[in-house]
């Protein structure tokens, strides 16, 4: 074959399958409509952040102490407290979900607080939902010392601490959730993008059986490869331009990288999401399986074990070895570390390489699975 | 014409399009081994059309994908062109064309640029594109539609399409993979008229296999496949030559048609009687004429003449039936006695699936005890009537009544009385062969003895018994189409419908099949059925043929051939009558 046939063929391909992305409503869906809705879905429906946290304070005797104690909790964002006279109410209120709390003060508090030996706060948390419990326990001790502070300084003295934490956080100084979500939400948008998309439209070919029409064809697996991976890259390249315009100007994550790296490491991503998308179509050959397939080796994976929401180091070992063979868990890092910290080569270069490693494995499985052949 | 050569290339001149030595064939399903192909050793010449001939699971796709080098053989040798398809792979598809059975047209590009993308692929260059795209789409009528989508066209010209991006740049083999399955009747003469046209002006070598076994007529040369062996390889003439002097035509104004193909295909010396219209078509087994007036003894009216023999009479001698395998007893079902009126109404009945017009206000009535046959291509509205009528389906408008039970009211009812046998003969695969029976049984409400009883007489009529345990989708084709049938009987239903029932499979079942229907009609069961082989419809007492959603033309066959009577064409066969009537002002030109 010239090698002018085989720029023709290629470029017909790839014609045919850009006139067909256009023309199929569900392929502009995926690429575009999709990550609009996940990001929208988990920039603002999901937050880590534990903000109006309804609680319960129980006051047994009012005085101006429980006053200016409960006003403390009153006066933050973190939590909406309601004041109730008896437990009883308060315990019922948690039983029914609707507190996550209880701030108890005894009858004695004004007393024992002048006291040597200080007055104890009962503090009950719903710890159903673990993270919210731990997050309350910590707000109410906030809240706690800020109060003790203030009212040390009201009687003109200080608070005598022998330790002082002086917090810095770093990256996402604010320690907004979203900044953390949203790049990691990318990693995903992508991984279904390149792989979801790609085995279906492969299968779809083998289910109406234009690729046994093709493969009589002068075309050479070479070319019916790259005419699928070229439409789909630069589909995948357009849905991640969007994803990081949304995240850069609608959720205010900052990008402190440069782009071209995130350029690079994202095209890097979506070579691996393409040829895993092509070896599950090109093993089972039929749309229902190979949406099945992707969903679970590749989304699943992507969403539990890449540490865009669940934190790698807190999984158990062997759970810990299995994330290395995910991709996203990659792709994930690099995101994080591009937009919230900035260029830092030590964290790039190593999960790049993984990336690449992990592209060409998957491309030498393909190129060997795919035969001019039925069989 | 046979021996008509292109050596343009000496090294490459070849004496044969294809070359099958000792091929064989084997796939895995599951634990079953199928053998596609046992030792096929075959030549195909060059520069004619050479028919590939049998019924379905005969081997003819893996043929024809071994031919384009997309599957391997697992022992013999096979070479196309001169070329062995192991080694030259690559080599041999840039000379050749291939149409698999569904054509891989691309639904949601246009016919132009299908077109444009075949002609890429094949490296056509574009100087000579404007006049090859002008002639072919000259030659399939598809010159006004270019810009339409490939999938919004109709079945026909679908084909005439896949076909066109094939021929883009003119190959020197040709291999069509049932090109003609489920096309009208029109489309399929065009169709050849296409391929025949090519093959006289470039002298191309066509492998085109079909289950169609007159278009075996239509071929220079035929292979007869049956069950991956190669049954018998010539001109089509020298089968059907076998027979000469051995077909005749029968008919006797003292019985019915039913009832006398049933006495003649009892009498000694016959080897096949089928009905064709208000005839019965005899095949003798030796050359002695046959001996009416001892068969039909005190019939009236018997008239006897002879007709030339066809290609499918020796393929029913060769598959050899002397006795069927599994004879059709007389004792089907025990039907209520027959009450008055129509068993099925139907009156302006339209089906719509939103702007499409499915079923357009179609009104036809089917008497008790009568076989009605629905004709028509693809798409023409036989199934979805059919869905309407055995409640499966809402109807739009209009009014049916089978049973005596409207529709509208009571699809229920009428469910609990009907019998449907589908095209894809609807069973349960995982399932035995008994499963799949007491299955049926019950949902249609059979149990205890009545049940037990039903299953037996099923296993036994339909010789089943030997199969009991094995699993349905392991079973042959003829053998699924048998237990579908027989489940279909099991409640004893009063009508019958029969959605493609005999697609695919070979003359022989096809013959046992008729054979029951028509016991089950002469007992009194209602039977609707839809088919598209021609040949079919002259089981039929009545058809009415369909397109487009509407009834063509409604009558027995015998009528209908009487309306597309002219001078040039004084005994049009149904398919001529068919043609006529579609097109009533356009004189053919194939």
């Amino acid at each position: 074959m010239t090698r002018g046939g085989s720029t023709m063929r290629l470029r017909a391909l790839v014609r045919k399958e850009f006139l067909q992305i256009l023309r199929d409503p569900s392929s502009i869906a995926i690429a575009f409509v999709m990550p609009i809705v996940l990001l929208l879905l988990f920039g603002y429906g999901v937050s880590l952040d534990a903000k109006n946290v309804p609680v319960a304070l129980v006051i047994d005797q009012p005085s101006a102490d429980t006053a200016s104690f409960s006003s403390a909790f009153y006066a933050t964002d973190y939590f909406k407290p309601i004041t109730l006279r008896n437990m009883q109410h308060a315990e019922i209120a948690l039983l029914a979900g609707e507190v996550d709390g209880i701030v108890h003060l005894r009858a004695d508090f004004g007393r024992d607080l002048r006291h040597a030996g200080g007055a104890p706060v009962q503090v009950i948390v719903n710890g159903v939902n673990a993270n919210t419990g731990r997050l309350v326990l910590g707000y109410v001790n906030g809240v706690w010392s800020t109060w003790l502070q203030h009212q040390a300084e009201m009687r003109g003295g200080t608070l005598d601490v022998p330790v002082q934490v002086e917090q810095r956080v770093w990256f996402n100084s604010e320690l907004r959730s979203r900044n953390f979500l949203v790049p990691g939400l990318i990693a995903i948008i992508m991984t279904l993008i390149g792989a979801l998309l790609t085995a279906l439209v492969v299968a779809r070919e083998w289910e109406r059986g234009t690729f046994e029409a093709l493969m009589v064809t002068p075309v050479s697996i070479t070319e019916l490869m790259l005419g699928k991976m070229i439409p789909y890259f630069v589909l995948g390249t357009g849905s991640m331009l969007l994803s990081v315009v949304m995240a850069l100007y609608l959720f205010d994550v900052p990008l402190r990288g440069s782009f071209w790296v995130l350029w690079l490491g994202s095209s890097l991503f979506l070579l691996v999401a393409l040829g895993m998308g092509m070896l599950i179509s090109t093993v089972t050959k039929n749309q229902f399986l190979a949406a099945q397939v992707a969903i679970i080796v590749t989304f699943l994976p992507a969403f539990l074990l890449s540490g865009f929401i669940f934190e790698i180091a807190s999984m158990p070992t062997v759970v810990q070895i299995i994330t290395h063979i995910i991709p996203a868990r990659y792709f994930v890092a690099l995101l994080q570390t591009l937009f919230l910290a900035g260029d830092v080569w030590s964290v790039i270069l190593p999960n790049a390489l993984a990336l690449l490693l992990m592209a060409i494995v998957f491309f030498v499985l393909v190129w060997r699975k795919s035969r001019k052949r039925l069989e | 014409m046979k021996t008509a050569m292109r050596d343009r290339d000496e090294n490459n001149s070849t004496e044969a399009a294809l070359e099958l030595n000792a091929v064989s064939k084997t796939f895995t399903s599951g634990k079953r081994i199928i053998q596609a192909l046992d030792g096929i050793s075959a030549r195909i010449s060059l520069g004619c059309i050479t028919g590939l001939i049998g019924s379905d699971g005969a081997g003819k796709t893996t043929l024809m994908r071994l031919a384009a080098g997309l599957l391997l053989t697992d022992s013999g040798q096979m070479k196309v062109l001169g070329r062995d398809v192991a080694t030259e792979a690559l080599a041999i598809q840039a000379m050749l064309g291939y149409m698999p059975q569904r054509f891989g047209l691309y639904e949601d590009l246009s016919v132009q640029e299908n077109l444009d993308l075949y002609a890429d692929l094949q490296g056509l260059p574009l100087a000579e594109r404007p006049s090859r795209y002008a002639e072919l789409m000259h030659m399939t009528g598809l010159a006004t539609f270019t810009r339409r989508l490939a999938g919004q066209l109709s079945g026909g010209m679908k084909q005439k399409l896949g076909l066109a991006c094939t021929l883009v740049r003119s190959p020197q083999l040709l291999l069509l993979d049932e090109p003609t399955v489920g096309v009208d009747p029109v489309s399929r003469r065009e169709l050849w008229a296409i391929i025949e046209r090519q093959v006289e002006s470039t002298q191309m070598s066509v492998l085109l296999s079909t289950a169609y076994l007159d278009e075996a007529e239509r071929c220079a040369e035929v292979l007869l496949l049956h069950e991956g062996k190669l049954l018998s390889q010539g001109p089509p003439a020298e089968f059907s030559n076998r027979l000469k002097g051995r077909t005749y035509s029968l008919s006797a104004t003292g019985l019915t048609k039913r009832e006398l193909q049933r006495r003649l295909s009892r009498a000694p010396g016959v080897l096949d009687a089928l009905i064709q219209g208000e005839h019965v078509r005899l095949v003798m087994t030796n050359h002695e004429p046959p001996d009416v007036k001892h068969m039909l003894l005190g019939i009236e009216g018997v008239e006897l003449s002879a007709v030339p023999p066809r290609f499918e009479d020796s393929f029913v001698e060769m598959l050899g039936i002397n006795t069927p395998k599994y004879p059709v007893s007389d004792s089907h079902t025990s039907v209520k006695p027959i009450t008055g009126g129509a068993a099925i109404e139907v009156q302006d009945l339209t089906r719509c699936f939103g702007k499409f017009v499915a079923v357009d206000s179609v009104s036809f009535n089917v008497g008790r005890g009568e076989v009605f046959g629905l004709l028509g291509a693809n798409g023409a509205g036989k199934t979805t009537t059919f869905r309407m009528l055995c409640g499966l389906l809402p109807v739009s408008s209009g009014r049916a009544s089978v049973a005596g039970v409207d529709l509208h009211q009571a699809a229920a009812t009428a469910r609990a009385r009907i019998g449907y046998m589908s095209q894809r003969f609807s069973l349960y695969g995982q399932f035995s062969v008994i499963q799949n029976l007491r299955f049926f049984g019950s949902a249609y409400g059979l149990n205890g003895v009545h049940r037990q009883s039903r299953i037996d007489w099923a296993l036994q009529e339909f010789g089943l018994a030997s199969e009991v345990d094995s699993n349905s989708d392991a079973l042959s084709l003829g053998y699924r189409q048998r237990l579908s049938m027989a489940c279909a009987l099991l409640h004893e239903p009063e009508i019958l419908f029969l959605d493609e029932p005999t697609s695919g499979v070979d003359p022989l079942a096809r013959r046992e099949f008729w054979r029951r229907i028509n016991t089950l009609a002469e007992q009194g069961v209602t039977v609707l059925v839809t088919t598209h082989f021609m040949e079919e419809a002259e089981y039929c007492d009545r058809l009415a043929i369909m397109a487009a959603g509407r009834i063509l033309v409604l009558g027995s066959p015998a009528e209908i051939k009487t309306k597309a009577q002219t001078v040039s064409q004084p005994t049009p066969t149904l398919e001529d009558a068919f043609i006529r009537l579609i097109q009533p002002s356009t004189e053919l030109q194939a």
